[in-house]
């Protein structure tokens, strides 16, 4: 009956380890995020030398943020980034923003 | 008492197991370890090697199957069809992968999965074990519906063209063999099929060559989709720029191919061309199709959205055109590529005893070529929705081009340059 109150009391600290897990955000979720930029930006921001994209690496988080702001807003004239940047929550593009600024 | 009893112990033993893992992942602070095997080395299967190995420092062992000794890009392969490329510009080789990656990439091909012994049966007759695989197959095509095509002798007279490579090469040589006055006919399957703008562009590219250089010649699409699947309106016009070469013909089903005449027959009409171009149904390549994987419709895999690992087949992950697509999300290389990094983060967390990121999402962006320089986007981003489990388009996200464009004409070869070098180098 000992053994068994020991396992049970395991498997309740195993429930709410899965709840607590399922509760928060990846711990990769900036990285993840930021991924979907490679395909044009290039894998973690750093565009192909003369390819004619934009890198983000290394730029300031503000100033990318702000620009993200204006491609939203319209503000900033684009062919296709207004459309993409409404596809993200301004916190996912705040993760995504600080990821690039910290790619050194 | 007893009832009680047991149901507890069942409880408590599977708790247990979560609490130890969970512990396990924490002590070790939570660097994956394994084998991935990653079978298919196009826009999924290579990005998916790349990143396995990238996310995890070079912690996980990834291998790579993959027929070709090369990759060729299915993207940007209408241009060497429309004679503004060469096969040179659409080839890179796996090199990357092996030397700044080092993934193990074995040039052979797959021809059986042991699911339930984590084991793959390889066609030069090895055999490979994983504690994870991905299958990244691409389609292959329904020859079974296109009554003509059934013998390799049919086809290699009547091409498709819709996976680059020697193909690509014979479609522009029946080109540049046909005379001045020629018809070329290309015939579009009902959606989905890889690539829904890709037909249309390729329509257009090709009308664009014989604009130039054989002007007396007709280009003829045979859609058997109502109406054109992606950017209609924009097509419509660049249709319109080709007056007097291109004719659309919607509601138009391919029910049969002569190959030696080139002759193609539907419900109401019958075409005769010089240069038949078939893009024939497809469903998932043949080494998922065949694997035992949950298929939907018999054609395309059935996938956790959290994680792409098949819903019947545990320790098996499938990106790419082969699987049931979400909503609005096309068959897109581009696309291909998002889902390998998730699939990338889902196994790393897998392995590293944790649950995948729960809010995964992903960004598509197609190019296409109205003519040599000026091109037409279409994108989309897709976000989960937990309670439906499946990602969803984003409402007031997303677009098309407003028209095409000689400036989206570079932005769609700088996207080609960055996404290739985000797969392989």
């Amino acid at each position: 009956m000992k053994l068994l109150r020991w396992v049970a009391g395991l498997g309740l600290a195993g429930t709410l380890g899965a709840v607590w897990a399922a509760g928060q955000p990846d711990p990769n979720l900036a990285r993840n995020l930021a991924a979907t930029c490679a395909n044009c930006h290039g894998t973690d921001g750093r565009s192909v030398a003369g390819a004619g994209n934009e890198g983000l690496a290394g730029t300031d988080k503000d100033t990318l943020m702000q620009k993200l702001r204006d491609f939203r807003s319209g503000a900033r004239p684009a062919t296709i980034m207004h459309q993409i940047s409404r596809g993200y929550t301004e916190a996912q593009l705040e993760l995504i923003a600080a990821y690039f600024a910290a790619r050194k | 008492m007893h009832n009680r009893r047991n149901f507890l112990k069942t409880a408590a033993l599977a708790g247990g197991a979560v609490a130890l893992s969970g512990l396990t992942g924490c002590a070790m602070g939570s660097r994956p370890r394994g084998h991935v095997v990653v079978v298919g080395g196009g826009y999924g299967g290579a990005t998916a090697a790349k990143y396995l190995r990238m996310w995890s420092q070079k912690g996980v062992d990834v291998t790579l199957v993959e027929r070709n000794p090369q990759f060729i890009s299915c993207p940007i392969s209408n241009l060497v069809i429309g004679g503004d490329k060469q096969m040179a510009d659409i080839t890179m080789s796996y090199t990357g992968l092996r030397d700044t990656w080092g993934v193990k990439v074995i040039e052979d091909s797959v021809i059986a999965l042991d699911a339930a012994a984590r084991k793959l049966r390889l066609a030069s007759g090895g055999e490979l074990g994983y504690d994870r695989l991905v299958l990244s197959p691409g389609v292959d095509f329904m020859f079974e519906q296109v009554p003509g095509l059934e013998r390799e002798e049919a086809r290699s007279r009547v091409l498709h063209a819709w996976k680059a490579g020697a193909q690509t090469v014979a479609l522009r040589k029946q080109l540049e063999d046909m005379p001045d006055g020629g018809v070329y006919a290309l015939t579009i399957p009902r959606a989905p099929y890889r690539c829904p703008p890709g037909p249309y562009e390729r329509a257009c590219l090709v009308a664009n060559y014989l604009k130039k250089s054989k002007p007396k010649s007709k280009v003829l699409v045979l859609d058997a989709n109502e109406e054109i699947t992606s950017k209609k309106a924009l097509f419509t016009t660049a249709f319109e720029r080709y007056a007097g070469i291109l004719e659309y013909r919607p509601n138009s089903e391919l029910r049969e191919v002569d190959a030696a005449s080139r002759t193609a027959t539907f419900d109401f009409d019958t075409v005769k061309a010089d240069v038949l171009n078939v893009v024939p149904p497809q469903r998932a390549g043949d080494i998922a199709a065949g694997s035992g994987v949950k298929l939907v419709n018999k054609r395309w895999v059935d996938i956790d959205w959290l994680s792409f690992e098949s819903v019947n087949t545990p320790g098996v992950h499938v990106i790419g055109d082969a699987i049931f697509p979400a909503p609005t999300m096309p068959k897109s290389g581009h696309i291909a590529n998002q889902h390998a990094k998730i699939a990338a983060a889902a196994i790393l967390n897998l392995l590293a005893g944790e649950a995948p990121n729960p809010e995964p999402v992903l960004m598509n962006t197609c190019y296409s070529f109205v003519d040599s320089k000026n091109v037409i986007h279409v994108s989309s981003i897709h976000q989960y929705d937990a309670a439906k489990k499946v990602v969803l388009p984003v409402p007031g996200s997303g677009g098309v081009s407003a028209a095409a464009n000689e400036l989206e004409g570079k932005y769609a070869m700088a996207w080609a340059k960055n996404i290739w070098a985000d797969m392989l180098v």
